[in-house]
């Protein structure tokens, strides 16, 4: 029954409310509220609105430019944000170690800089139309020392380093930013593709049957008994190096979703399949309907809360795919950002024991994985309310 | 049984052709020939080809051929055991893959044991035990299980246990196979079996875990549990048994992912084993090198499938009829 906030007198309403309109509820509704129960499903919902808002605003979110060098700032240790009267910087004192030849780096509390809001930096397009450059928070360096490298002992205020640098300098926590708009979309378009594949080959497959329908289960097999990651390698590594990113983000999209559609086409035909031989595919037929209406007026509204579960369970598979992908060196390349390459800087154990910020990346993608698995369980629940 | 095996035999040996095709297609995919690289190279090592020799290896890699004569060379010489020549390391690829599909297999062998060994019980126990706090901890382990890339969860164990990784101690990477070298074989192979098979053990767990729960509602338990057996029996001997049938079929599902976890998780725990070397060969360009091991990992899955369905028709008479 449904359990939601509020006190136990509420709980006990809202239930038997619940409970008496049940038999007036239209089938969309019982859905709804089905999916609603699942608090694990609503959470993944929410966490992963989250992300995707997060994406679309990346670079408002980030203080830095993703792609900006700093080699004063190679390796830094996330920031720590202090506490004067608002949250604020500590001042960087840089020094020279000479024995291990590497930057030392020391803060210098005595003097805080401010974080502040909504300030100005570089400039960006937000969508890729409007141009600006507000932030939602930042710290400005003083206009005199912003280019000037700094001298030895000398205080600056600290660059806003959340999650800290990666080996040439430049700001983890704005290239998760901009690497999640790859890494959250790469997935989400692969099944979109592979859904209207599989969908249209397996209706075909399961209504028509005979020599249609064992050719296709032949090639699925087929795909099925080579081993995905190394195809998918194989295919990725087949691309031409020298495309251009979005040309190259087409086209992994297109290998990931060649070989997500059998699992799609797969499930789609054994739902069709049940559906072929039901009386109102018999009446339709009787009644003169085509078979391509009998199609698109039956088979695909009656697959369709199916056919949305089965996608939503096969968005991480390709979300990890990418992310494998990319970490082998054969997903998207530099300059272009996902969470696979940014985690291939960190494929050395040496570089991840000094520097474990440099697995964050990883725990975005555990993260946005775990809350797709949760809404795909929660709409599959959903999808048949009345069990 | 005979006639079943037969059959089979005969649809694995078409799936191979079919799967040959598709290695011979990606071969040729990438922007200029084989041959190509192979001339760069050894222009690159300073001698200059002589018209004989460059027409040689025309011949040998049949560049002037149509497509179909290409297969059929290719194809020819493979099933007799020549993969042709592995441009990087200038060696016929037969010499480089079989000590590393070895390891491959072991490793995917292990990693499948032990993900039976662990799921199986954790589903009973998760089934048993609906809604206690363990179900709800492996439960979430599963989530995160599936969810987590090999390679991440290789490094965070190396970090952790302070790994290098590998199957053998540096002094005992070179030595002659023995007891001593065994040992020290095990000593190492845990991380690399638990890396690769996390996201299987968790798979096969929630699969376990459901087909129990459907076979605990069927209505032989409820008579087992009525003519008085002991709780264990009834699940172990009744219940259990029935539920690992589907769990049979799953292996089907769970090798392309152990294989594709040992090609992924070999680079960060530096292992001994294919992936490495096809990864390379992909980065390269050594194309017969990467496409022979994309053949022999088909193979692999089209034996291991194989496997599976027998132990299935031996578990499940009906398959056999059908």
């Amino acid at each position: 029954m449904a359990v939601q906030a509020g006190s136990a007198d509420d709980t006990r309403a809202v239930a038997k409310k619940d409970k008496q309109d049940a038999g007036q509820m239209s089938q969309r509704q019982l859905m709804f509220r089905r999916f609603k129960q699942s608090k694990l499903a609503v959470f993944g919902l929410i966490v992963l609105f989250l992300m995707y808002l997060m994406a679309a605003f990346s670079s408002f979110l980030a203080p830095y430019d993703y792609d900006a060098i700093d080699s004063s700032s190679s390796y830094k240790a996330p920031t720590k944000v202090v506490w004067a009267g608002g949250p604020a910087v500590c001042g960087e004192v840089q020094t020279l170690d000479e024995v291990n030849l590497e930057w030392k780096y020391a803060n210098d509390c005595t003097k805080t800089y401010p974080i502040q809001f909504f300030n100005r930096s570089y400039p960006y397009k937000l969508f890729g139309l409007i141009p600006t450059n507000i932030h939602l928070f930042g710290v400005p360096q003083q206009p005199a020392d912003a280019n000037a490298v700094p001298t030895e002992g000398q205080a600056r205020p600290a660059k806003l380093y959340l999650l800290g640098g990666d080996k040439e300098g430049r700001d983890v926590f704005s290239r998760m930013l901009q690497g999640s708009r790859v890494s959250l979309t790469v997935g989400l378009v692969g099944v979109i593709f592979a859904t209207v594949l599989g969908s249209i080959l397996g209706t075909a497959s399961g209504y028509f049957g005979g020599a249609i329908d064992n050719v296709m289960q032949r090639v699925i097999e087929l795909i099925g008994s080579i081993p995905t990651i190394p195809l998918w390698a194989a295919l990725a590594a087949a691309l031409p190096g020298n495309i251009s990113v979005v040309r190259r983000y087409f086209f992994i999209t297109l290998i990931l979703s060649l070989i997500a559609w059998t699992g799609l086409a797969r499930q789609v035909r054994g739902k069709v399949l049940s559906y072929r031989t039901a009386d109102y595919t018999s009446a339709a037929r009787a009644a003169g309907g085509s078979h391509m209406r009998v199609i698109l007026t039956h088979m695909v509204p009656n697959a369709m809360s199916h056919i949305i579960v089965v996608a939503a369970l096969a968005v991480p598979a390709t979300i990890l795919a990418e992310t494998t992908l990319s970490f082998l060196g054969f997903g998207m390349q530099a300059p272009a950002v996902s969470w696979g390459t940014l985690l291939q800087d960190a494929q050395s154990i040496a570089v991840v024991t000094r520097y474990p910020w440099l697995l964050l990346p990883g725990v975005a993608v555990v993260l946005a994985l775990v809350c797709y698995q949760f809404l795909g369980d929660g709409l599959r629940d959903a999808a048949d309310p009345y069990g | 049984m005979v006639n079943f095996i037969i059959r089979r035999l005969f649809a694995m040996v078409i799936t191979l052709f079919f799967i040959s095709i598709i290695s011979f297609i990606l071969i040729e995919l990438p922007p200029g020939s084989a041959l190509d690289a192979e001339i760069a190279r050894l222009q690159a090592l300073g001698g200059n080809l002589n018209l004989s020799q460059r027409e040689a290896l025309e011949e040998r890699y049949g560049v002037n051929d149509p497509i179909h004569a290409k297969y059929w060379k290719w194809i020819s010489n493979a099933v007799q055991g020549d993969f042709g020549n592995s441009f990087q390391y200038n060696m016929p690829v037969t010499q480089l893959i079989w000590g590393r599909l070895g390891f491959s297999i072991m490793l995917a062998g292990s990693s499948i044991l032990f993900a039976w060994l662990v799921s199986i019980p954790l589903g009973v126990y998760s089934a048993t035990h609906r809604y206690t706090i363990p179900d709800y901890v492996i439960t979430v382990l599963q989530f995160i299980g599936v969810a987590i890339p090999e390679f991440l969860l290789a490094l965070v164990l190396m970090v952790t246990f302070e790994s290098v990784g590998g199957l053998f101690s540096r002094d005992m990477e070179t030595a002659p196979w023995s007891f001593a070298k065994f040992v020290d074989l095990l000593e190492h192979l845990w991380l690399p079996v638990i890396v690769v098979s996390a996201g299987s053990t968790a798979w096969l767990t929630r699969v376990m875990r459901a087909n129990l729960l459907d076979v605990l509602n069927q209505q032989y338990v409820q008579t087992a549990r009525a003519k008085g057996l002991k709780e264990s029996k009834v699940i172990w001997k009744h219940a259990v048994r029935n539920a690992l049938h589907p769990l049979i079929m799953t292996i089907g599902g769970v090798l392309p992912a152990l294989i594709g976890g040992d090609v992924v998780a070999s680079i960060v725990l530096n292992l001994p084993t294919a992936g490495p070397v096809f990864i390379n060969a992909l980065r390269n360009q050594d194309m017969y090198l990467a496409i022979t091991f994309l053949m022999f990992f088909s193979l692999l899955l089209v034996i291991g499938n194989l496997i599976a369905d027998l132990l299935l028709a031996w578990v499940d008479p009906r398959i056999r009829l059908e």
